[in-house]
């Protein structure tokens, strides 16, 4: 019996400029967790596109179960039996989840009249294996991003492919589902599926993996047990040198008041009920705080509601002890307010921009950069070129690459330094961090405490506890578009957090003002 | 007869862009073989002449009509040559492109003449690339170039009315509608009231812009698509503006076309600055035809160097973004769609106020003026200044095709071969993506074979 499922061997993959895959080999057991470590722009991705047949490599063969294949296109590959959850999923979303499993191989009859109900079967029954819970009915816009990626993952187990590839699936979910996800990798590589799984996450790749592959700019590193190996060794094999995992900082020294919520009400452009519910809370100078929560929870829409993108159902917003209840969006970062926002690519950057037309993306205005209405083209040049400088932004050209063309990191790290370079009052960060590298997610966690330590207010949303312990100097846990609990990092564990997180306790507002009294 | 050199050409341009170093071997070929083929044509006397004397014979011995012919193709497979030397310019990608596009669809134009009736085919296609050249004396040939661009500058302006629009994420099939509202408050103010011509084209933009806001508002309120309203505006419009223009003072009573201006309101017509001495006295050019340059060129730098450009693209780009950086974004799509709007009307105005002709009050479908916009819009690659080139060519070969003999060709051919042309601009996008996917993988391929040499080098 063969003992490889996929062997990828010597490949070689050369973009201009950049050898994107310098001689790599990565060898897939059966049945096996494989994980493929790399930092952002390491090469993981080029190499599971040429093992997904969207890339053709330029050296080096590929064997699968034992077979030298030739994959041209993802067609090849589905009929090798290897499936892929991309980062960002291919999903249509106008369609339900029953519609998107079926897409392309859609169960006919002698007609071709679809057969639903037996697809349906199918994948209800697979649902219930492997504990994929989803709606069928659901309309993909309709649901969460942990359902689209059971949806996912059901697209590839309902083509019964053996071989799965992972990209980053963990990056947009919260911790419970990423402990599901966990016992479903493990599941289904105890029932002989063989999973590919990419990802800069440590943690998780100590919890499932059985070896690690380590990748660092396109050149292959090693393969490693898990079982024989530890974070530390890990971390260094990609970056190359020794990470920090905890941030390094003072203790937090709040001045007065920047940001207060008053009773504050969000409605939901998903249900009904209102996103967020009479929430209070206030952010001071020198201080993190984060909002922590399980995502869904109204999150995006508190930010939404104090960033001005949705307009409040009720409440006061003030910044400064000034009312912005009803200031648009402009005036706010006029005023000092600052935004990563959640989704670069639908909130943060034009991608059709040049990177330099992104980061004067709220600035253009002012005086030096337009002058009667024309843009001040030098002037925004030099700007870009000097952000890029400071904040260390990759790019193939510089100011004039397409923003479209970057990496997620460099992306991120231009909306960051756009954002803190503007010298706001307060930085509302939405997982300023997902999607990244351990070395891009160090970088950014020392321009926050930067930022706070400059004497600015931050309030952070996270969905990471690792980022929520390790950053804030103050946590309010949301759960249902509530706050639920205030806590200091020092004096609360992960666990407790999940609970409060989960909605299975909650401070009463006797508790909230005895916890304030224990602290000062 | 030039078939075969017209054969070489298209093989000089294959090569031009496969290879570049072949091309030039296959274009003098088919220079040659051009050459040869007239002088055999043109017969043995002139032949003799030519051997006997200069070769100033030899160049009139060319008919007037094969020369066109051969100039024009030498022209443009030269163009494409020169321009394949510099891939790497998103200019010079498009204009091979848009190059590309036009000679296809001259040879599939050929192509369907030869399938309906073959002897006067090459005739035909000459005819339409020719237009005013058709005419023998310099002056008549003045006056219909005259009279060609006159017909320019509205279709100019429709373009720059699709193109800004699209330059905002916006597909201004409503152009038609608005242009027609222009022509409707253009003619009404000019007859109606005599009012001067800066009057009448102020309300021609106005009643565009008016349209424009409709389409913009309802998307922005209620989420309609700007083609579904531009659409049912159009035909809305087209038959109150064909209401309007009966009413009496305005309306011919004698003919279902409106009263000439020139009669009733010299006031009304734009001023000619005596442009139309240049264009054998033909009455009808006047400022409309830099106006609508100017325009081009206003679109152009409002679009790349304005603040307010920055704003209107990042809108059209993404809403989102342009939402979270604090543009007014609503405000910014009903804007687009007003000047959009304004762009169309001002083209009508450009057409009506010049008194080339008037308004047909019983026309019952939108005039193709915005139609043939989009297809100038992207045929000049959607840059307002390759719009301006575009915009006649399309009218050049929509006024040559009303020149085709009509004894071997029904009437309608000539609006075919044109459409097949228009239609084969569209494909200029698809041409450029080609394009650059090449040029990436010879850059591929490039990159390995100096990292092969390379690692050679570090071997030994």
């Amino acid at each position: 019996m063969e003992q490889y499922a996929v062997e990828m061997l010597h490949i070689t993959k050369r973009f201009p400029g950049i050898i994107a895959n310098d001689d790599i080999t990565l060898q897939l057991r059966k049945g096996e967790i494989h994980a493929l470590l790399g930092e952002n722009g390491a090469g993981k991705s080029t190499l599971m596109s040429v093992l997904f047949g969207l890339y053709t490599p330029d050296e080096g063969e590929i064997c699968i179960n034992g077979h030298p294949a030739k994959i041209k296109n993802p067609n090849d590959a589905n009929a090798l039996g290897i499936g892929m959850v991309h980062q960002h999923f291919k999903l249509v979303e106008c369609f339900t989840v029953l519609d998107n499993i079926i897409l392309g191989v859609e169960p006919v009859d002698k007609l071709t009249f679809l057969q639903k109900k037996q697809a349906r079967d199918k994948i209800m029954e697979m649902s219930e294996k492997w504990g994929l819970h989803v709606n069928p009915d659901a309309l993909i816009s309709d649901i969460t991003v942990g359902m689209q990626q059971r949806t996912e993952i059901l697209k590839m187990l309902y083509r019964e492919n053996d071989i799965l590839i992972f990209d980053e699936p963990t990056a947009v979910l919260t911790p419970q589902e990423i402990d599901e996800l966990m016992q479903i990798m493990k599941n289904l590589a105890a029932e002989g599926k063989s999973i590919l799984f990419i990802t800069h996450k440590l943690n998780e790749i100590m919890a499932v993996a059985d070896r690690c592959s380590v990748l660092r700019k396109g050149k292959y590193i090693g393969t490693v047990d898990i079982k024989d190996t530890n974070k530390a060794e890990l971390s260094r094999m990609m970056v190359g040198r020794d990470v920090k995992f905890a941030v390094d900082k003072a203790p937090a020294q709040p001045g007065e008041e920047i940001l207060r919520v008053e009773n504050m009400t969000v409605a939901s452009r998903q249900h009904s009920n209102n996103a967020v519910k009479n929430v209070s809370f206030s952010v001071r100078r020198g201080e993190i705080v984060c909002i922590a929560g399980i995502d869904g929870n109204g999150q995006s829409e508190l930010v939404f509601g104090i960033t001005g993108l949705e307009p409040l159902a009720g409440g006061k917003l003030f910044l400064k002890g000034k009312n912005i209840t009803r200031m648009p969006i402009r005036q706010r970062s006029i005023s000092g307010m600052s935004h990563i926002p959640e989704d670069r690519h639908k909130h943060g950057l034009v991608l059709d921009y040049t990177l330099e037309d992104n980061m004067v993306l709220q600035r253009y205005f002012e005086r030096q950069f337009t002058k009667k209405g024309f843009l001040r083209r030098g002037n925004i040049r030099q700007y870009a070129e000097k952000l890029i400088d400071q904040y260390d932004v990759r790019s193939g050209q510089g100011p004039v690459t397409a923003a479209r063309s970057m990496s997620g990191g460099n992306q991120q790290k231009a909306i960051v330094a756009r954002e803190i370079d503007k010298d706001p009052e307060l930085l509302v960060a939405v997982q300023p961090t997902r999607g990244l590298d351990v070395g891009a997610i160090e970088y950014i966690h020392q321009q926050i405490v930067a930022q706070r330590d400059a004497g600015k207010a931050v309030l952070l949303v996270s969905l990471e506890l690792d980022e929520v312990m390790n950053v804030s100097d103050r946590i309010l846990v949301m759960y249902e578009g509530e706050i639920v609990g205030e806590f200091d990092p020092k004096q609360v564990t992960v666990e407790e957090l999940g609970l409060y997180m989960a909605g299975a306790k909650r401070q009463t507002a006797a508790e909230e003002t005895n916890d304030e009294t224990v602290k000062e | 007869m030039a078939l075969p050199a017209i054969a070489l050409f298209i093989a000089a341009i294959f090569f031009a862009v496969k290879k570049k170093n072949e091309c030039w071997k296959w274009f003098a070929a088919g220079v040659a073989v051009q050459y040869i083929t007239t002088l055999i044509n043109t017969g043995k006397d002139e032949l003799a002449g030519l051997i006997s004397g200069t070769k100033a014979d030899a160049v009139t011995a060319l008919t007037g009509e094969q020369w066109t012919t051969c100039t024009v193709v030498i022209v443009l497979a030269g163009i494409i040559m020169l321009l394949c030397r510099y891939p790497r310019y998103e200019a010079s990608q498009t204009l091979i492109a848009s190059l590309l596009c036009v000679l296809g669809g001259l040879v599939i134009g050929y192509i369907v003449l030869l399938v309906i009736e073959p002897s006067g085919a090459f005739e035909a296609i000459q005819t339409i690339l020719e237009n005013f050249l058709t005419y023998s004396k310099p002056k008549s040939q003045m006056k219909y170039l005259g009279q060609t661009l006159v017909r320019t500058a509205p279709l100019l302006m429709c373009a720059l009315s699709v193109l800004f629009a699209y330059k905002v994420g916006m597909f201004n099939i409503g152009a038609a509608g608005q242009y027609v509202a222009g022509a409707c408050a253009a003619l009404f103010f000019g007859l109606y009231f005599k009012a001067p011509w800066w009057v009448c084209v102020l309300a021609a933009m106005a009643a565009g812009a008016f349209l424009g806001v409709i389409s913009g508002a309802l998307k922005t309120f209620c989420n309609v698509n700007v083609v579904i309203s531009g659409i049912m505006l159009n035909w809305i419009t087209l038959y109150i503006t064909n209401m309007v223009l009966s009413m009496d003072g305005v309306k011919n009573p004698m003919s279902p076309y409106t009263i000439q201006l020139r009669g009733v309101n010299p006031n009304g017509l734009l001023p000619q600055m005596d442009l139309h001495t240049l264009f054998g006295n033909e009455k009808s050019v006047t400022i409309a035809i830099p106006l609508a340059v100017i325009m081009a060129i206003v679109v152009w730098v409002v679009l790349n160097k304005t603040k307010f450009g920055y704003e209107l693209k990042a809108t059209g780009y993404n809403f989102h973004a342009a939402k979270y950086s604090g543009m007014k974004e609503k405000r910014n799509i009903i804007l687009t769609m007003a000047i959009s709007g304004a762009l169309a009307g001002m083209g009508a105005a450009l057409l009506y106020l010049t008194g080339i002709e008037e308004w047909e009050t019983t026309i019952s479908s939108v005039p193709g003026m915005d139609f043939n916009g989009i297809a100038v819009a992207f045929l000049g690659g959607l840059s307002p200044i390759g719009s301006i080139l575009s915009a006649f060519f399309i009218q050049h070969i929509t006024l040559g095709g009303s020149y085709v003999d009509t004894t071997y060709y029904c009437a309608q051919i000539s609006s075919l071969i044109s459409s097949l042309i228009i239609f084969l601009c569209a494909f200029v996008g698809f041409i450029r993506f080609a394009m650059q996917n090449r040029i990436r993988k010879r850059d591929e391929a490039m990159a390995m074979r100096k990292d092969m040499a390379a690692k050679g080098g570090s071997d030994t």
